[in-house]
């Protein structure tokens, strides 16, 4: 997949991060992870519903969901002394907000290695956003497999 | 040593009592010529969301490690670093981090690998300072660069390699890692090899003892006392024993070095900052499973 076929949100992340100085592209991600909103209630009281990214260094976990119009949710949580993970969990579902599924399952494997944060988090740390959204992927064909 | 040394009376019980500070001793000195306070947090982006004022950020990934070789930066890399973050050789450090001073021991572990003197730990690190409701800020310190003379890494007293492991059978080795870790039953999650091994278990005849029981629930190091019921009691070290510790990738192992060496007074331990993540993918290594620690094997 070319740049110009990423989804628009998705491609605008990425422009946005990459038109930053290396230094500065740690305080966009803390704004992202400042911007992972609170679970929605009905997974608030059941943790159990959500899956850990066991690949992340802090816990994270995650929910996706489809609705009717094939249209593709995720949420996740996870604690506010793990602001990278929260940054990277914020990314993941602001990129992939108002994707259908089949987008979302085009998205390239490699996207996180494409916002140039390897430098600025290290890349053993960004495996965990890869991580992401490899669980996101797997559970939409889960879904479409049940 | 250039600052006073924190004189609280629980610290008198340890072996090297300098080696701590007191959140009420920071609290008071952190404005004193000579010191300089060093955040290192497993999350590198811990230290942006508030710091204690004037502290400076050192990120073990991304500061200490080398990029591309398993390795630590070397002494031109290392002074550069110290000197950019206005530390220089004379400098008293506080290093302080997040989850019980986990990679803030990791990083005295490997400033001492560079021989920098005076560096202390802040017992109950981060958690301890914002439990006790102190100032944290977002401003970033204003450190005025020094110069910090290059001096190569020593690596023969503290460290530990592969080879040296082998070596070492006979003597006792600790594995700091959790219980299932040590067992084995933790394998790696299908279609995602992240940090693992190939293989999973320990190496035979070490002791099992996971690194966070010598910290209490508030973050600081446990007593003396209770220390020593652990490690000499249950674990079976002896004065003088020569003393490896080894987990993941050698993170966890330096919270251990540093009880051992600094608290418990032992002379003689090293780190294996190879750990699992070598040992369980090397050939012909002697492993074993389950929760026994299995026969010494012979020394290579």
């Amino acid at each position: 997949m070319t740049d110009t076929q990423l989804p628009d949100t998705l491609r605008e992340i990425k422009d946005e991060f990459l038109a930053l100085e290396v230094r500065e592209r740690l305080q966009l991600l803390l704004e992202f992870s400042n911007e992972l909103p609170e679970l929605p209630e009905r997974y608030r009281d059941h943790p159990d519903l959500l899956e850990r990214v066991e690949e992340c260094q802090s816990p994270v976990y995650i929910f996706v969901e489809v609705d009717d119009h094939n249209i593709v949710h995720l949420f996740a949580t996870a604690p506010r002394e793990s602001p990278t993970t929260r940054g990277f969990a914020s990314i993941v579902s602001q990129g992939l907000a108002g994707l259908t599924v089949e987008q979302v399952l085009a998205v390239p494997d490699t996207y996180p290695q494409q916002l140039g944060l390897a430098e600025a988090v290290s890349p053993l740390r960004m495996r965990g956003m890869t991580a992401l959204l490899g669980r996101t992927k797997q559970q939409l064909l889960r879904k479409a497999a049940a | 040593m250039a600052v006073s040394v924190d004189t609280d009376d629980k610290f008198a019980e340890y072996a090297h009592p300098e080696r701590l500070v007191s959140t009420q001793w920071l609290q008071d000195h952190r404005d004193e010529p000579g010191l300089v306070v060093v955040e290192s947090d497993e999350d590198v982006l811990l230290y942006e969301t508030g710091h204690i004022p004037g502290a400076v950020k050192i990120d073990w990934h991304l500061d200490l490690n080398d990029h591309v070789e398993r390795d630590y930066v070397d002494g031109e890399r290392f002074a550069a670093l110290l000197g950019s973050k206005g530390i220089a050789r004379d400098t008293t450090v506080v290093i302080y981090g997040d989850k019980n001073n986990w990679w803030a021991a990791y990083a005295l572990w490997v400033f001492t690998l560079f021989g920098h003197e005076d560096v202390r730990l802040l017992d109950g690190g981060r958690d301890k300072w914002i439990a006790e409701g102190r100032e944290l800020t977002t401003d970033a310190p204003t450190s005025t660069p020094v110069e910090y003379p290059v001096i190569e890494r020593n690596d023969s007293e503290i460290r530990a390699f592969k080879e040296d492991v082998l070596a070492h059978f006979g003597n006792p080795l600790i594995d700091v890692r959790s219980a299932e870790e040590y067992s084995g039953e933790r394998t790696e999650i299908p279609g995602y090899p992240t940090e693992g091994s190939l293989r999973a278990g320990h190496i035979p005849s070490a002791a099992s003892v996971p690194w966070a029981r010598a910290a209490a629930p508030d973050a600081t190091f446990k007593s003396r006392e209770e220390l020593e019921a652990i490690y000499k009691g249950e674990a079976g070290l002896a004065d003088g024993d020569d003393v490896i510790a080894y987990c993941r990738i050698g993170e966890r192992s330096s919270h251990t070095w540093f009880v051992l060496t600094h608290l418990l007074g032992f002379e003689k331990v090293r780190n294996y900052d190879g750990s699992w993540t070598e040992w369980g993918s090397a050939v012909r290594v002697p492993i074993v499973t389950g929760s026994e620690k299995g026969e010494v094997p012979a020394k290579r």
